[in-house]
């Protein structure tokens, strides 16, 4: 057992007024003071987007990192559906308490209360502040906001741009990082890939070691405070709805520094993905879960029925989700619908040439609202559809399989979103905080922009007041010794003379840990899994041929750098899985279901954070364990029958 | 299918480039034109031999990173479609493919098939925002907005900054992406307030960028795929001629927008 003394700092007081007291309470910077510290955001899309352009708007002086070649290319950008937010606009019973009941029991009772009401009780002002950037929501014939129902849920909360809803909000937050990039506050550097985090001899996070990836330079950068929201790390998996860049380095470096990682094992697979079609493939393709609102799921009644969809009557169809779970039904939470889908498809009912699909069709909502409406509803989603696949979705229905989109699990951090390294913060995907074991849709975008706008702007403060910090400079001991660090990896990788590239490996990588960690997990499949992965990273060390220099534009060598990273978390994921010896949300365990197949959790020995940290020896990975109490929400089975 | 790929090498912005002749075979036509450059670069790297450069990121026409002319067009045969998103099955089976960076003075060449497009970042910063700090918004249902604007808004809006439109026009003209950028905001009333000093803030930045003047060609809003229509650059002169007009008359000539 490990020995991390882990204090979530949660305030005292009624659930309700948490998040107001502890602001009164909190220390605060004087505004002539920030201007004299400096707070290092690492990463731009909407949650380190929006904490840069906030805290340069207090006066903070920010440099924020991208690794893309602009901030407004962050993956933020390619989120499809939509954003929750608490405000009651449709007059159907939507309130904070509700939206926080159901991302707690969506997250399957496995998040913390407080955060989780705290998200709920953001939710609004997200809103209000993005409308007021300019965002342009979609809005109803009166000019005003108009919403959608999402899964999970019983409410039209989720506010939208048409399909590209996380494109327009990363514009917004990108607009307003833009206004502090010419104000003088903030500088960015885009193209720039964080390697490492330097810790100074007090134990604080106070900058990190960064990579020019057009130039090859590795520089250090000094500052009073770190950020990071660099995302999630289903890239793992290889394919993945994730952007072909996204990836896990700044998070598990930061863990190989001290910061502890929380519910690695709990990753989301997405019920409506384009199926996958070939070995070549490297990525894959989201199909908003808006579409739900208006697609119904199904597959044919017989096996192996070969007959195209149109011809395939009413009666021979198999609306599986309608059938199994009448309340919600194609409406339900994204865990249960792939797993639905995994054992339609595994019982051999799947569809397309593969088998690994199912149909969502909206025949009878075009029938009910016309095409017109579903164009202006999911235009831009039908017409990617028809040019991924050559099929026309207003014809012929989409062929959907459930693929990885989403990590729950990342950094351990406090109600103040600090990691166990103090200096060292996370925000966004890249923290484990707000959605247990399963996220609902449409909740990804909230709770960036609550991070980024409002959170994180108040707690650095709170940090940063109280905090003393020693003399840092890029000259210190401990910032060359990192520098150096980064610079022998990435000479490692180059000086191999292997036989396989890292993506070739990525590849291997990917598919044991789809496998056996993916959708469903057996204790058997896990260990094997983990000695896989281990003799495959092995094997990477010394196989993998990179090529070129690191004193150019060499991205071989980025992605040799990534995988090296995923090699070491797949086996951190597959350690918690096999640890926590339950179901709940996205982690399903073979052996602990019920009869009917659904997931069966034990609150008596799991309800817990699974924390991970390394030893002191820094080689192995230890387990403590934050207990979760539920004080305003009745535990129960979660149910959308 | 088989390819035969003519592709721009050029190791860095100020040295030479010249085209590089590969052969590639047996790519499934449901491949990506991007996957195929995969697949390309892989046996590269196998071989020893320096990988071809190239922007992407998302793979699903959202990002904006993929940038490269195919075939004398800017992201490709398809209209309305990135070149992360085109399939090879666009192309006839033994043909010969041409694949080029952006080529405009406002994106230098970084190498091979990346160019350096933070010029548009720069016109974002000059005013592509609305002045309104964390915190200070008011309730979003206060100011309702004509869901004819707000649709225009986000149609405007849904530019994906790839610089398609820059690569596509003969003068190297960023019109089309700074007039998107400038109706969405003036097509709200939450961007009303600063819509002349944007307007001019803007066009004078993409001016000082090298980008050239816009003479209706029209070949951006081709090549763009995100189908943003030229009619927003004829909303741009208007809101800049208002903006300049005011800027020397006083409120006087505005009244008339």
């Amino acid at each position: 057992m490990g020995t991390l003394n882990l204090d979530a700092k949660i305030p005292d007081g009624q659930l309700a007024t948490k998040w107001g007291s502890h602001k009164s309470k909190i220390k605060l910077v004087s505004p002539a003071n920030r201007k004299k510290y400096t707070v290092i955001v690492v990463g731009s899309g909407l949650a380190g987007a929006a904490a840069a352009a906030t805290l340069g708007e207090m006066g903070y002086n920010v440099l924020c990192f991208c690794y893309q070649d602009s901030p407004r290319r962050a993956h933020s950008v390619a989120a499809q559906g939509g954003i929750n937010s608490a405000k009651n606009y449709k007059n159907d019973g939507n309130t904070v308490e509700r939206l926080f009941y159901d991302t707690i029991k969506g997250g399957d009772y496995r998040a913390r209360e407080a955060n989780v009401y705290r998200l709920a009780e953001l939710s609004a002002n997200i809103i209000d502040q993005c409308v007021a950037q300019g965002v342009p929501f979609a809005r109803d014939y009166a000019g005003l906001l108009d919403t959608r129902s999402f899964g999970g849920v019983q409410v039209a909360r989720t506010f939208y741009s048409a399909g590209q809803t996380g494109q327009q909000l990363l514009l917004g937050a990108y607009s307003a990082l833009s206004r502090q990039i010419k104000a003088g506050t903030v500088k960015m550097f885009a193209a720039h890939e964080m390697l490492d985090l330097i810790v100074d001899g007090d134990g604080r996070a106070r900058g990190i070691v960064s990579r020019d990836l057009r130039g090859g330079e590795i520089k250090s950068f000094i500052g009073d405070v770190v950020i990071l929201c660099t995302g999630g790390y289903s890239n793992v998996y290889y394919l993945s709805t994730n952007a072909k860049g996204c990836n896990a380095t700044a998070i598990w470096r930061a863990f190989k520094k001290g910061a502890a990682f929380a519910n690695p094992c709990f990753t989301q697979i997405h019920p409506t993905c384009i199926p996958v079609s070939g070995d070549y493939q490297s990525k894959l393709t989201l199909m908003s879960e808006s579409l739900r609102n208006d697609g119904r799921v199904w597959v044919p009644k017989k096996a192996g029925d070969k007959r195209p969809p149109n011809e395939i009557p009413e009666d021979e169809r198999d609306y599986f989700l309608e059938r199994r779970y009448p309340s919600f039904g194609n409406l339900c939470p994204r865990d249960i619908a792939s797993r639905a889908a995994k054992e339609r498809c595994d019982a051999g009912f799947g569809v397309g040439s593969t088998g690994f699909g199912v149909y969502l069709d909206f025949h009878d909502s075009i029938k009910k609202v016309g095409k017109d409406k579903i164009a202006e509803r999911y235009g831009n989603l039908f017409d990617m559809y028809k040019e991924l696949t050559d099929e026309d979705p207003y014809d012929v229905p989409m062929r959907i399989y459930p693929a990885p989109h989403y990590t729950m699990g990342g950094l351990w951090v406090d109600y103040n979103l600090m990691t166990t390294i103090p200096g060292l913060f996370a925000g966004g995907e890249a923290n484990f905080s707000d959605h247990g074991a399963n996220r609902l849709g449409a909740s990804a975008l909230m709770q960036g922009l609550a991070d980024g706008y409002f959170i994180l702007p108040l707690t650095i403060g709170d940090y940063l007041a109280g905090a003393k910090l020693s003399k840092l400079s890029t000259e210190s001991s401990v910032v060359i010794d990192t520098e150096n660090q980064v610079k022998e990896r990435l000479n490692r990788l180059l000086s191999n003379k292997g036989k396989r590239t890292a993506s070739d490996f990525h590849r291997e990588l990917g598919r044991i840990v789809w496998d056996r960690c993916g959708m469903s997990r057996s204790a058997g499949g896990l260990r094997e899994a983990i000695k896989m992965i281990s003799d495959l990273g092995d094997r990477y060390w010394r196989d993998v041929l990179v090529g070129g220099t690191a004193f150019d534009l060499n991205q071989q060598l980025e992605i040799a750098g990534r995988v090296a990273d995923f090699f070491e978390l797949a086996v951190l994921m597959c350690v918690d899985a096999l640890e926590r010896e339950e179901s709940c949300g996205g982690h399903f365990r073979e052996e602990y279901q019920t009869a009917d197949g659904e997931a069966l959790r034990d609150d008596k020995n799991f309800s817990h954070v699974s924390v991970w940290s390394l030893n002191e020896a820094n080689e192995q990975c230890e387990l403590t364990k934050e207990p979760l109490k539920f004080e305003n929400v009745s535990v129960a089975t979660r149910s959308y029958k | 299918m088989n390819f035969k790929l003519k592709i721009w090498r050029q190791k860095l912005g100020n040295s030479q480039g010249f085209f590089s002749d590969y052969l590639i075979s047996n790519i499934d036509p449901d491949t990506s034109f991007l996957e195929m450059l995969d697949i390309l670069n892989e046996q590269l790297v196998i071989q020893g031999e320096d990988p071809v450069a190239f922007e992407h990121d998302c793979r699903e026409g959202i990002c904006g990173s993929c940038s490269m002319t195919i075939n004398g067009r800017p992201h490709g045969p398809n209209r309305l479609t990135t070149a992360c998103q085109l399939k090879m099955r666009s192309f006839a089976d033994g043909a010969e493919i041409v694949i080029e960076p952006w080529r405009a003075k406002a994106f230098p060449i970084v190498k091979d098939l990346v160019t350096d497009r933070s010029a548009f970042d720069r016109i974002q910063q000059a005013g592509g925002y609305v002045s309104v700090n964390t915190g200070a918004a008011c309730d979003a249902n206060t100011i309702p907005v004509e869901k004819e604007s707000a649709d225009l808004s986000f149609y405007a809006a849904s530019c994906i900054g790839c610089g398609a439109c820059v690569a596509a026009c003969p003068n190297g003209s960023a019109m089309l992406f700074t007039a998107a950028k400038v109706a969405q905001l003036s097509l709200l009333p939450q961007g009303a307030p600063e819509r002349s000093h944007r307007a001019i803030a803007m066009v004078e930045r993409m001016d000082q960028e090298n980008f050239g003047g816009c003479t209706n060609h029209g070949e951006c809003q081709a090549a763009c795929p995100k189908d943003i229509s030229i009619r927003f650059i004829s909303d741009l002169n208007r809101e800049f001629i208002t903006a300049q007009a005011k800027k020397i008359y006083g409120k006087r000539a505005s009244r008339r927008s």
